[in-house]
């Protein structure tokens, strides 16, 4: 089963990516492929079997709903590198058009 | 021999006697790296003013009383570990001069045993792959043929280590990158339990089976800094609140009549034969200990690719959405019309070309509609898969199986055979799905096909859930029975 360009081109718009028609061409490729894997696992018998979110078996790690204050050096080593800045905000585009 | 070639437990020795200083073995280990990495190429970020400035620290400490096997200990960290006020690009144009604003609690955890923060090292980018080939930055080079690569994707760190350029490095394993560098490279390479040591910090690739790991030049080495980074943390979630057993304790107790199970899935056509002798060979050795061997059958482990392959990419594309070019790193800001586009652009432009491919298989995979017949089916294998080793281990001490099927190939050399690229994994895939610790130990050489010089050859222990132990403890043995970890590449 082939993926056509429109799926693929959702696919990459789902993912926030920029490709190139050349890209476009050669992701749709491997992602075809990886539906030979689906068939493959369609060959073990899952009827009940649970899915393994996680290994360790742990349930609920909690910690307490606290605020933790970061202070001035903290904050401005997290927020240095944003590329628009406006005092303590991020600049950004408009969120709605 | 000069100080860069030294063990943790020598250096550590010479330390306590104060016949060296950490200033002295620093200063050697980045004489090293000024020395052969033009050609080794494991270095991302050399800290050279940090490390003598944490030298000096270290001295100073001892003087006052201070004490510990890590203490003036220099070390390699492998890019994608968060180390604070230093650059931390996870071998990717879309962090090329991000600094990391905090530490890992790894990172943490080993600065304050005293440990020294040499370099920051090279991998494949956001440790998608095995060689180092899909570094931003090119790949890096095994010691052994500075024509082959060190294997990834924790190849700079291995490199580095085989070098001797740091007397220890830090790597991370999602399914082989500490374990097949360390197999490529003649050393060893510890994969903890996944929960036994912290994630935070880690720039996350798989969450489900991603763990800091261990490079080190003696599997005793690898014991002591476990003892270090290992430890339930509360950023960490994931992390198990067991009691960690000190692992250097118990390495010399006798092994005889201990049982080693050897899996039939993993002992099949297409092993190179010089890895299939050197593994028979170790097999032959242990025994010599007293040490029963066991063949037990694991019948779903080719599904372990399949499994690997759909989960992977899945939180491989979720981890890395964060990379948008609004907070931190590349941002595409010119041409770039609207929001999206500066999401588009800057990801498009600053992602490397197999994180971009692992992005669309995962969001394909999670995509409405294809959720439930891929990820969600690809979860409940996994269970079947973990189900079988834990039943597997349960008769056993543990599991021994070939690291990689053959040794490393050269750089640029992708694997293209199917039936090579599915061994590649097979023997890593399994532990990664199911949790387990393993640990890759040098156990001799072999001679590529294409090639003059003899390469490294890796054996692995699995062992269960939380019993990096007794892993460690018959690693150890069969190491001091053999020469191979005094074994060192001429370059």
């Amino acid at each position: 089963m082939q993926l056509t360009k429109k799926e693929i081109e959702h696919i990459a718009k789902l993912a926030r990516l920029d490709l190139t028609d050349a890209e476009l061409e050669k992701y749709g490729g491997q992602l075809s492929g990886i539906l030979g894997y689906i068939d493959m696992l369609k060959e073990v018998d899952t009827a009940g079997v649970e899915p393994t979110a996680q290994v360790t078996g742990l349930l609920n790690v909690l910690r307490d709903d606290g605020v933790m204050e970061w202070d001035e050096s903290e904050r401005e080593a997290a927020l240095k590198d944003a590329p628009d800045r406006e005092g303590r905000f991020i600049k950004v585009k408009r969120v709605f058009e | 021999m000069s100080l860069n070639q030294l063990t943790i437990k020598e250096a550590s020795e010479k330390l306590a006697k104060g016949e060296i200083s950490s200033v002295e073995l620093t200063a050697a280990c980045l004489a090293r790296i000024k020395d052969v990495d033009e050609k080794v190429k494991a270095c991302l970020t050399v800290c050279e003013a940090e490390a003598m400035e944490m030298a000096k620290a270290a001295d100073e400490r001892r003087a006052n009383g201070r004490k510990g096997e890590l203490l003036g200990i220099p070390m390699l960290l492998k890019d994608n570990i968060m180390t604070a006020g230093i650059r931390t690009t996870a071998a990717s144009k879309i962090l090329d001069d991000y600094v990391a604003p905090y530490d890992a609690t790894v990172i943490k955890r080993l600065k304050e045993a005293g440990a020294i923060i040499l370099a920051k090292t090279n991998l494949d980018e956001f440790a998608h792959g095995a060689s180092t080939d899909n570094s931003a930055y090119g790949a890096s080079r095994n010691p052994w043929d500075l024509e082959r690569v060190p294997g990834g994707s924790s190849g700079g760190s291995a490199a580095g280590v085989a070098s001797d350029m740091s007397i220890f490095a830090l790597g991370t394993d999602t399914g082989g990158s500490t374990r097949y560098p360390a197999a490529f490279s003649g050393i060893v390479g510890l994969k903890p339990t996944y929960g036994r040591a912290s994630r935070f910090g880690l720039i996350a690739m798989t969450s489900s089976t991603d763990v800091p790991g261990v490079l080190g030049k003696t599997v005793e080495d690898a014991a002591i800094v476990l003892n270090k980074i290992a430890g339930v943390d509360e950023y960490d979630a994931t992390t198990v609140p067991a009691e960690v057993p000190d692992c250097t304790k118990n390495l010399n107790k006798p092994i005889k009549g201990m049982t080693i199970g050897l899996p039939d899935e993993y002992f099949i056509e297409g092993i190179h034969e010089g890895v299939v002798k050197a593994v028979d060979a170790a097999i032959e050795t242990l025994k010599k200990f007293g040490v029963k061997f066991k063949k037990v059958s694991l019948p779903h482990t080719k599904y372990a690719i399949p499994v690997y392959y759909i989960i992977t990419p899945s939180e491989v594309s979720s981890n890395l959405a964060r990379f948008d070019g609004i907070r931190y790193g590349f941002s595409e800001q010119k041409g770039a019309k609207n929001l999206f586009e500066i999401y588009s652009k800057s990801r498009g432009k600053g992602f490397g070309p197999e994180a971009k491919r692992r992005i669309m298989l995962g969001t394909y995979a999670l995509s409405a509609g294809y959720y439930d017949a891929y990820y969600l089916q690809a979860q409940k294998v996994r269970t079947k898969i973990r189900e079988e080793m834990y039943a597997a281990l349960e008769g056993v001490d543990c599991l021994l199986t070939p690291t990689a099927p053959h040794p490393a190939f050269k750089v640029g050399k992708q694997v293209d055979d199917p039936l090579k690229m599915y061994l590649e994994d097979i023997f890593m895939a399994g532990p990664s799905l199911a949790g387990l610790p393993a640990v890759s130990v040098p156990c001799g050489f072999a001679l590529p096909d294409d090639g003059k010089t003899s390469m490294p050859v890796g054996l692995q222990l699995i062992g269960k859930r939380l019993d990096e132990a007794t892993i460690l403890r018959i690693g150890h043995q069969y190491e001091q029975a053999t020469e191979w970890h005094k074994m060192k590449a001429e370059i």
